[in-house]
Parts: C-alpha cells; structure tokens; sequence
C-alpha cells in the first residue's frame, strides 16, 4: 500500500470520527434503542454545555472535573515521585531489586478497582483513599521503565563517576536518572493514562465530588446523558494528557537522542 | 604521593563444567611513587582484570592489593580511571565533566574554574568548554577523560587501553601528549595497553604477562635508557628510531609472540 500523505490521514481521522458520530445518530433515531437508554450525540453535547453552568451533585462539570484532576495529579504524582527512585535504585543495587522484586511482581497484578476496598478502609473516602488507588495503577510502569532504564545505562559511565567520588545519591541524580531519561519519559505517559483510568473507577465508588461521581449519581438519576456527558469529557481529557505527553516523550528522545 | 601493591594475587571464576578458570595466578608487582608501569599481555592474560582491581571494581579471589599502603576494597577518589571507551557523562559539557569529581568533593566553584581551565590549557582544548562529549572527535573526548582524571589529582591514576579506540595518527599525537602531562605532573601510574611500541615508549617499566593462567612472564626496565638518551626531550618518531628502543620493543615483543598459538 502506498504511504499516505499527512492531509490524507487526517481525513480518514475526520470521516472516522463523523462515522461514529453519525452511526451513533441513526441508531438513537431509529426508534431500535429505547431513547432513556441511548441519547443522541446532539442530546449529549447539549447536557456537557449545559452541566457546564447547572450545578449537578453539587457542582458544575468544571469543577467535577477540577476535583478530579486534582486527584490525578496526587496520585500520579505520587507514583513517580516514589517509582523512578525506587526503579533506578532497584536497577542499581542488587540487593535491593533482590528484596523489592517478588512482592512488587506479586502487588502489580492487582488491579487498580481492586485497591478499592482496601483503599476505602485504609484512607477513606475523602482524599486518600481515590489517591491510593490511583497510585496503584499509575506506579508499575514509573517503576519498571527507570528501572530498565537504569539497566540500559552504559556500567562504565557509573563506574566512572564511582571512581570520582559520587556518592550513591550523586550517581542516581546525574548519572542513572539523565541516562535513562527517555525510558522514564516514555513510562510516565503509560502511567498518566492507568493514572486517569483508575481514577474514574476510584470515583464511581469513593469520592463526594468529580466526573466519576456525577456518572454515578446521573446513573440512579437515570439521566444517561449526563453519564456519556462524563463519559465524553473523560475522553477527551484522556485523549488531551495523552498528546501533551507523546509530544513530551518525542521531545526527550529527540534531544537525547543525539547525547 | 602512593604506591600500587600486588601481593600473590589471584583471580579465578567457576566454569559451566564444575572446574574453574583461573584468569590470573599469584602475580606479586610493585609500582612505586610517580612510577609509570605499562602492563602488556596476549588477550586472556587478565591485564585489564588487574587494573580493575587496583581501582576497586573488581576483587581478587586470593591476595590482596594494596595502595598507599591499604588494602583496596571499593573506589575512591585517590585512584582515578581513564576507560578505553573514555566513559564521558554524555548530557554533561566538557566543562562539567572535568569538573565533576571536584564537585563530588565539595571544592568551591572557584577552586573548580581554576582546574578546569588549567587543563584545557594543558590538553589543548581551550574553547571546547561548552560542546557535549558527543560533539567532539575520540581524540578530544579521550582528551577530556584524562583532564577529568587528573582533576582529582589522584595519587594513582589507572589507564585501560586509553588509547585503543583511537585512529593511528591520533595516538601518536596522545602518546606524545601523555609523555609531556606524566614528566610534568608525575603520579604513579599503571597504564594496560596491547601495543608494545606505545608501553616501551611511555613507561619507566614493561609489566609481561601471560596468560592459561595470566602470570608473571617478565618485567622489562626501560627507565635507565630513556634517561641516559633524554627520550622526554625527543619527539615520538624520533625516539621509535633509536637503536636501543628498537632493541627493547623486540625484546618485549619477542616475550609476547611466543605466547601467540596459530588459532589466535
């Protein structure tokens, strides 16, 4: 197949995204699907506007989704706060990967909705316990990329900054953490979206305020705008973190790449 | 000023089969203060593995070695290291390289623009300060290894091959370089090479080895002749001509090839 020319696809992306739109039109018109099940796309950006100024549960759409980033932002900055220190020392020093290892192997496999009980029992419902699951979800993939990243660091550039005289802080600050800056850049952006998925799970469940708690509250409400409202403002939010972030990662190797 | 002492060292790693490879056997070396020691050997005669172990990165498995009179367990700031593959901090400048072990000591800045700038001087890379490694030639980033070495003002500094991922022509130049920083600042040395021409031409004494085990094989004095011909004051073609160095790159040569088996 021939290469395709920039202008062509972002065509395909348009008749894509009109496609859906459209589909999801015809059968909410169709009179197929009952109309308190499925809204029309028009009906759903209407309730996003209008959410936007009407308090709903308590707050307008923007100040749910502030709660929520707010959150995100804890946890995900949690995580990479405590995984790339971790993962590159762990990378380092043997001795720690030896003890880290196994129970971290073991922890990652549970998934992020299943922190929530014991988050809810541990932290509560207010701040912690929405944070604690979204750290769950956001720290393996800050923790394993500094820690391949750390691998990957050429042995003699560490050896030659023991010789000089860093010390172990001093070598994971200007040697393991710059040498394998790409590999970290690349695991916050995986972990960015597990961040902004686990949240919304922590929220149907947990929190007092933010999209995931309007979404279960317009669900009791039966009101399924509302719920793909948030739905759609989930996505795009996703989709907006997701570009700043592959924009980022493309900067770091670009520059990197050349060192 | 310290010495470097190699006392019965030994140096062995288990093989697949259960047995044991023996890389070095019982090797006892002295390089004395301000001495310059070129160690050369066929490949698996565990040269590059003594080195290493004088610097700390690596550990004998019988014997000890020993700096300044005590016992080597870890690096440290007293023996510096120039890598064959020059090891510069890629994400950091010229400057900052050289820098960088001053730092790790905590010296003031000034005290850090001084020695960074005195070796520029010394090594010729006035202007080069602020380029990254990456912007350099080998030549000029093996340059800045050795600066960043000397900076620390090491009592022992450990060379690895420094020279080996050179082209010819730029070798020459860092052999001639080298010979002018050691007679200048002179510190003891232990220099690992596969060249003879540039061990005989650079050091005060030839460390041979073998190796199936690395042992011992010879140690070949060549300070008395570089000094009673004045090989400081000539320049590298120069001294290569001389009858006497011809004479000792023979000798030393000569100890290495009957080493050399018909699959190497």
């Amino acid at each position: 197949m021939a290469q395709l020319s920039p202008l062509e696809r972002w065509v395909l992306t348009l008749l894509g995204t009109i496609g859906f739109f459209a589909i999801w039109q015809g059968v909410a018109a169709s009179g197929l699907v009952s109309h308190n099940a499925l809204p029309t796309p028009a009906e759903v950006l209407a309730t996003a506007w209008q959410l936007s100024f009407e308090p709903f549960a308590g707050h307008t759409l923007l100040q749910h989704l502030a709660a929520s980033l707010g959150r995100f932002a804890m946890g995900f900055g949690l995580a990479a706060l405590v995984g790339v220190p971790l993962g590159l020392a762990m990378g380092r020093w043997r001795l720690l990967d030896d003890i880290v290892s196994p129970i971290f192997e073991m922890l990652r496999f549970v998934a992020p909705l299943a922190w929530v009980p014991f988050a809810a029992l541990w932290f509560g419902t207010g701040i912690g316990g929405p944070v604690m699951v979204i750290f769950a979800g956001a720290l393996p993939p800050c923790l394993i990329n500094a820690y391949r990243g750390a691998k990957l660091v050429e042995p003699r550039i560490v050896e030659a900054a023991q010789v000089l005289g860093a010390s172990g802080p001093r070598i994971m600050a200007e040697v393991l953490l710059p040498g394998s800056l790409p590999s970290i850049v690349a695991g916050l952006r995986v972990s960015a979206g597990l961040a902004w998925q686990s949240l919304i799970g922590a929220e149907l469940i947990v929190a007092s305020a933010g999209i995931g708690y309007v979404m279960v509250q317009a669900q009791s409400n039966l009101a399924p705008s509302i719920v793909m409202a948030g739905m759609l403002a989930v996505g795009v939010i996703g989709l907006a973190l997701d570009v700043a972030l592959r924009r980022t990662e493309t900067l770091v190797k670009a520059r990197w790449g050349q060192a | 000023m310290k010495d470097i002492r190699f006392e019965g060292i030994g140096k062995a790693f288990p093989t697949r089969g259960g047995g044991q490879f023996v890389a070095l056997d019982d090797v006892t070396l002295t390089v004395a203060e301000r001495e310059f020691v070129a160690v050369v050997g066929p490949s698996g005669s565990g040269k590059t593995t003594l080195m290493r172990m004088a610097a700390g990165l690596d550990h004998p498995t019988s014997g000890q070695v020993a700096v300044g009179g005590k016992r080597v367990t870890a690096p440290g700031p007293d023996r510096a290291v120039v890598f064959q593959q020059f090891a510069l901090f890629p994400w950091k400048t010229v400057r900052e390289n050289i820098a960088f072990g001053l730092r790790c000591q905590g010296a003031p800045r000034a005290k850090q623009d001084e020695v960074v700038a005195r070796y520029l001087r010394l090594m010729n890379m006035e202007g080069t300060e602020d380029r990254y490694p990456h912007q350099l030639s080998g030549g000029m980033q093996q340059r800045v290894a050795i600066a960043r070495s000397y900076a620390i003002e090491p009592d022992v500094l450990l060379m690895d091959e420094p020279f080996g991922a050179l082209d010819a022509q730029t070798r020459t130049v860092m052999q001639e370089e080298l010979v002018r920083l050691t007679r200048r600042e002179p510190r003891t040395t232990l220099f690992i090479t596969h060249a003879v021409e540039e061990a005989v031409y650079l050091s005060d004494r030839v460390v041979v080895l073998a190796r199936d085990p690395g042992r011992l094989r010879e140690i070949v004095d060549i300070r008395p002749t570089r000094i009673a011909e004045g090989w400081d004051e000539m320049a590298i073609d120069a001294v290569m001509d001389l009858p006497s160095f011809t004479h000792l790159r023979t000798h030393v040569w000569r100890l290495l090839r009957d080493q050399i088996r018909p699959d190497d």
